[in-house]
């Protein structure tokens, strides 16, 4: 939506380039043409003057190119030897080397002036109406929002069908999570940005925001969005295997829906640690917990349980998964000390650590048989 | 010949230009802190202050923010007990963080601190904190671990929210070790 | 120093009898002994080619997986692999050892010398080489597979997070370095000490100006990867904490010793490149290069802006206001030297009398396209716009402009210059020109959609992507293959060129002028046995 409006405005010139750029590869143009170039202006001031400063620059050098390159061309042309050019003799000349030395940096100070506005507009740190801490995890966001108490987990929502090409891929492939991060319209949000195991970069093109999330460190940055809509950025810091399934989706929401949101928010909690006081069959449990399993598990221990060898260990026939029951839930909720094995335990909700657990103990041919219920893990969770 | 030993001269003087930048690496560790109080690189002291002698009159105000990050497998709870508070310049604090070891094991843990804006760190003054410490827990064990510092004068104008954030790492595994060559 | 070292060094400087009066030794030994700077200018250059083609073939690989959006062929886990195996090897294995073999070749000659200062420390530092890639390719095949955390391993991914392999790789880049800090003492001891009478400094030929500072460059900054792979397994294996938030460390304390090393890295690989450009543009413009001494003074300030700017990698790690206007404005002002060296060579072809032999349409795409490079990369300098091009594709194709028709065309265009004089036969005219235009098209169409997608909003190091990238993605990769199967005209040729029998002159080109061109074609293995007359 925002792509195809910024598209139209940039007119004929991008068309041209577009046009140039297509003619030799007209046969392989597939159906989801898409051609965006440039920049997104985005929905914040900061965004917009970010790309004001970025086309500022870009014409700058266009202009450079045109008379360094013009007169590069000019000499290729008429200097040549084989039109009878005879080399000059010239090879210095004071005043032109001081000309192309101080010009250069007057034109730097031009750019500089424009930058270390816009900068010292993203570095202001006035007060905020909310704060969100936003947490990277290998290979997924965590959402807080300090004053409500919500917090959640954001991971991707695309199928592992439509990245293996067994199925269909939808619009918004690999840009898609299960729960979006949701703002309100018009408000000063801050972001403080931290990571749980390695490096991530928490990016949202349309607000302009890049900022690292380093474990140990709090980094912080601020959006006001002036529009409502769903806006997707990416993970921008190589963060290990899954660095390309790490999407950031927020949702901004006008004043009114977003309280209706948090509302909702806040009964589901509650409604969550209900369903693990029902009392649950197997077959329920093996279904919930194949989808949890797909979710939070088989990006390492793959979807068949065999795991990488070398890297990340196999279930599928594992003396944990087929021992006594507490210590398959320890290292769950727990996770393991020094390797990549993170702890689920504030991640899942009772219900689906004990769907997942039951799921590993009776999948891929293992049966161990018992049934690990909700309500014990609910206890263990207190 | 002659070339040969002033050959050498220069090898000799390059060799040790290379033992010294390798060493210069590793002092980059410690020279790394040291830049940043000066250069206020990291946050760790601005250089203007500005308008701080007027403000500080009038005993201003502002919002200081408590998180917490489990960092990994860290499978204590670990929450601020206040979210926040409301502090004037030039006073001292009291707070605490709750921790609980919900494991079987005994554990101990290392809280590191982090503070944004990173130009609010020189003058936020650890009085106590407890990551000072490694902080033992037994298997089930539940402790609320205290916390004060300073809000010095001299926090500039500009800044109305200071987030104070600890990390909790599992350092169970290394200080085993540790405890074991110099037990107390 | 110990005494140890010193007999070391006494070892390496006396150069070896035995070789002096004769030819070259026959067969394998010839090449395992030899401590003639032709032979190892020769095996460094062959042995860049081959890392060339590995690296190229990994990254045919990466864009075989970006063909299309889903997961095709590689694994994710794999596709890091490649990624960072292509970048580790492109920038150690080919581009500087392919400089090193150049400087090998063509220092001497260039400056009157008959060896290289250090002949035996020469043969060292090339053999370390070979060993040092084995070993580093050796972990693909490892448990755990290779390094895959990037060219640039932050920590903690390559640390706490890395496969067992990183053990290897670490060693792998401490060879490495040593081969470059050898390769670098002996090139700042040839051109102080080796020069004959009447050459002074000033009428040095640019590529070894420009490779003496590479030089200190090196000795600079080596040791400090060293120091910072060091530190790294100390981590690893020795419970330290440089890196590790947990015992009082710093992750972003990685970064910036890695970028004080990496920047100042980065100006390695174009400074040795501006150099070849500055011999053959006048050459085939048959004019006197254009402010000679000001292209001295830029490349020096150059250097010295690179230890200053490293932190321009940094934005996004949350510099407070400060630290980021600095880095900005150190950042902006490479623009002006590195402005003033194309001007110049610009104003070398104005009014000369040119001719377009494959050295220079070589040169002349790398003023162009490296020149396209440096306008993205002041781009990446503003800081508040590098917040949306930080960690995209934006950046891949910065850096290809840069190293790829900059460093690699500039490489390509020494080889053809001088091939001639190396082998004494002329390369195939046409053949080196088809293989440039289908380089220069293949590089353009591979690189310059990477511009688009970037801005658009892909990350890098990335191994699928969402479907709006689609197109450019395709294109890129199509321009990939291209450019890989042009290469193989590029060995083609090199190797007709040695077996053909298309004698050349001493003088090789009409153009040229320096003292490589005085020696006769192909030049004898001893040449400049004594010193010549400079006027």
């Amino acid at each position: 939506m925002t792509m195809k409006s910024t598209f139209r405005e940039k007119g004929g010139l991008d068309l041209l380039k577009v046009g140039i750029f297509s003619i030799p590869f007209l046969f392989v143009t597939s159906a989801s043409a898409d051609w965006q170039l440039n920049m997104r202006e985005g929905v914040t001031e900061i965004s917009r003057s970010v790309y004001s400063l970025h086309m500022t620059i870009f014409w700058i050098c266009v202009a450079i190119a045109i008379v360094v390159f013009g007169v590069m061309l000019w000499s290729v042309i008429h200097h040549r030897k084989s039109r009878g050019a005879k080399a000059q003799n010239f090879h210095e000349n004071v005043y032109v080397e001081i000309a192309w030395t101080v010009i250069p940096i007057l034109i730097l100070v031009a750019m500089a002036i424009p930058a270390t506005s816009t900068l010292k507009k993203m570095y202001d740190s006035t007060e905020s109406d909310l704060d969100i801490q936003v947490t990277g995890y290998q290979w997924k966001w965590r959402y807080q929002y300090l004053e409500e108490g919500v917090d959640f987990f954001s991971s991707l929502a695309t199928p592992a069908e439509q990245i293996s090409g067994e199925a269909e891929k939808t619009e918004n492939y690999l840009l898609e999570v299960d729960n979006p991060l949701v703002i309100p319209v018009g408000k000063k949000i801050r972001f403080l940005i931290t990571a749980n195991d390695v490096i991530h970069s928490w990016w949202v093109p349309d607000f302009a925001v890049k900022k690292d999330a380093i474990p140990g460190f709090i980094n912080e940055s601020w959006a006001i969005a002036e529009t409502t809509g769903i806006y997707r950025g990416q993970c921008a810091e190589l963060c290990g295997k899954d660095h390309g399934f790490m999407p950031i989706v927020v949702e901004v929401k006008t004043q009114e829906d977003y309280a209706a949101w948090i509302q909702d928010q806040k009964q589901q909690q509650i409604e969550k640690a209900k369903s693990a006081e029902k009392r649950w069959t197997l077959a329920e449990l093996m279904v919930t917990g194949k989808e949890v399993y797909s979710k939070s598990c088989a990006a390492c221990h793959q979807e068949s349980g065999e795991g990488l060898p070398g890297a990340f260990p196999a279930l599928k026939g594992s003396a944990i998964v087929q021992g006594d029951p507490s210590g398959h839930i320890n290292i769950v909720l727990d996770g393991k000390p020094g390797t990549a094995m993170q702890a689920f335990r504030d991640q899942l909700s009772a219900t689906e650590l004990a769907a997942v657990i039951t799921y590993e103990r009776n999948a891929w041919g293992d049966s161990v048989g018992d049934i690990i219920s909700p309500s014990e893990i609910a206890k263990l969770k207190q | 010949m002659q070339k040969t030993s002033s050959n050498k001269k220069i090898v000799l003087r390059l060799v040790f230009g290379v033992v010294l930048m390798f060493g210069f690496g590793f002092a980059l560790v410690p020279l790394y802190d040291v830049f940043c109080r000066i250069t206020g690189l990291n946050g760790k002291v601005d250089l203007t202050p500005g308008s701080y002698m007027k403000n500080s009159e009038a005993a201003r105000g502002l919002k200081i923010q408590f998180i917490s990050v489990n960092n990994e497998s860290m499978p204590w709870r670990f929450k601020p007990v206040e979210s926040s508070l409301k502090v004037k310049l030039g006073q001292t604090y009291r707070t605490a963080y709750i921790a609980e070891n919900l494991t079987q094991n005994d554990m101990v843990a290392q809280a590191v601190p982090s503070v944004s804006p990173s130009e609010a760190a020189a003058h936020l003054q650890k009085v106590d904190c407890f990551c000072f410490n490694r902080q033992p827990l037994k298997a089930g064990e539940r402790k609320e671990m205290g916390l004060s510092f300073n809000i010095l004068p001299t926090m500039p104008a500009y800044i109305k929210t200071v987030t104070l954030s600890y990390t909790l790492f599992d350092i169970t595994a290394t200080s085993e070790k540790s405890i074991a060559s110099n037990s107390e | 120093m110990t005494t140890g070292t010193e007999q070391m060094i006494d070892k390496a400087l006396v150069t070896p009898q035995t070789e002096h009066h004769h030819g070259p030794a026959k067969g394998f030994s010839r090449w395992l002994y030899t401590t003639n700077h032709k032979d190892i200018g020769s095996m460094y250059l062959w042995f860049s080619l081959a890392m060339f083609m590995t690296g190229g073939c990994m990254a045919l690989l990466v864009r075989l997986e970006l063909f299309q959006p889903g997961l095709q062929f590689l694994q994710p886990d794999f596709f890091n692999q490649m990624t960072t195996m292509h970048g580790l090897i492109m920038v150690f294995g080919a581009v500087m050892p392919a400089f090193v073999g150049l400087a090998n070749w063509m220092l001497p000659l260039m400056i009157g010398a008959p060896d290289m200062a250090l002949p035996r420390l020469n043969n060292w530092s090339f053999w370390i080489l070979p060993f040092a890639f084995s070993m580093m390719l050796m972990t693909l095949f490892m448990d755990g597979g290779g390094p895959n955390f990037g060219w640039t391993f932050y920590a903690p991914l390559s640390t706490t997070y890395a496969p067992p392999s990183v053990t290897y790789f670490i060693f792998a880049v401490h060879m490495m370095g040593i081969s470059s800090i050898m390769g670098a003492i002996n090139v700042i001891v040839t051109i102080l000490n080796m020069r004959p009478k009447g050459m002074t400094m000033m009428k040095l030929p640019l590529f070894v100006w420009t490779w003496l500072i590479t030089a200190f460059l090196l000795i600079l900054v080596m040791p400090v990867l060293a120091g910072v792979v060091t530190m790294m397994l100390m981590d690893i294996h020795f419970e330290t904490s440089f890196f590790n938030a947990a015992g009082g460390g710093d992750p972003v304390l990685f970064q910036h010793v890695f970028w004080f090393f990496g920047h100042p890295e980065v100006y390695i690989m174009i400074l040795p490149a501006f150099g070849i450009i500055s011999e053959i543009i006048p050459t085939f413009a048959r004019k006197r290069l254009f402010g000679y001494s000001s292209m001295v003074y830029a490349t020096s300030s150059i250097a010295f802006l690179s230890f200053i700017v490293w932190a321009h990698h940094m934005f996004t790690v949350g510099m407070p206001l400060m630290g980021e206007l600095f880095f900005m404005y150190a950042t902006m002002l490479i623009a002006v030297p590195t402005g003033v060296k194309v001007f110049n060579w610009v104003a070398t072809m104005f009014r000369g009398s040119m001719t377009f032999e494959t050295p220079m349409l070589f040169a002349i795409a790398f003023v162009v396209l490296f020149s396209i490079g440096g306008f993205s990369g002041l781009m990446l300098a503003i800081a508040p716009a590098d917040f949306q091009y930080h960690d995209t594709y934006f950046v891949v194709a910065h850096f290809h402009y840069v190293l790829v028709p900059g460093s690699v065309f500039s490489i390509m265009a020494g080889v053809y210059y001088w091939l001639p004089k190396w082998t004494g036969n002329y390369y195939n005219e046409k053949m080196g020109q088809l293989h440039f235009w289908l380089s220069f098209i293949g590089i353009n169409v591979t690189f310059f959609p990477m511009h688009f997608v970037g801005l658009a909003g892909m990350p890098r190091r990335i191994p699928d992507y969402a479907l709006q990238f689609a197109d450019f993605n395709q294109i890129s990769s199509l321009g990939a293959l291209l450019f890989g199967c042009a290469q193989l005209l590029f060995i083609y040729n090199i190797v007709a060129c040695i077996r053909n029998k298309n004698q050349a002159t001493d003088k090789v080109w009409e153009g040229s002028n320096g003292l490589e061109w005085t020696v006769p074609s192909p030049a004898p293995y001893h040449t400049f046995t004594k010193p010549p007359k400079i006027d």
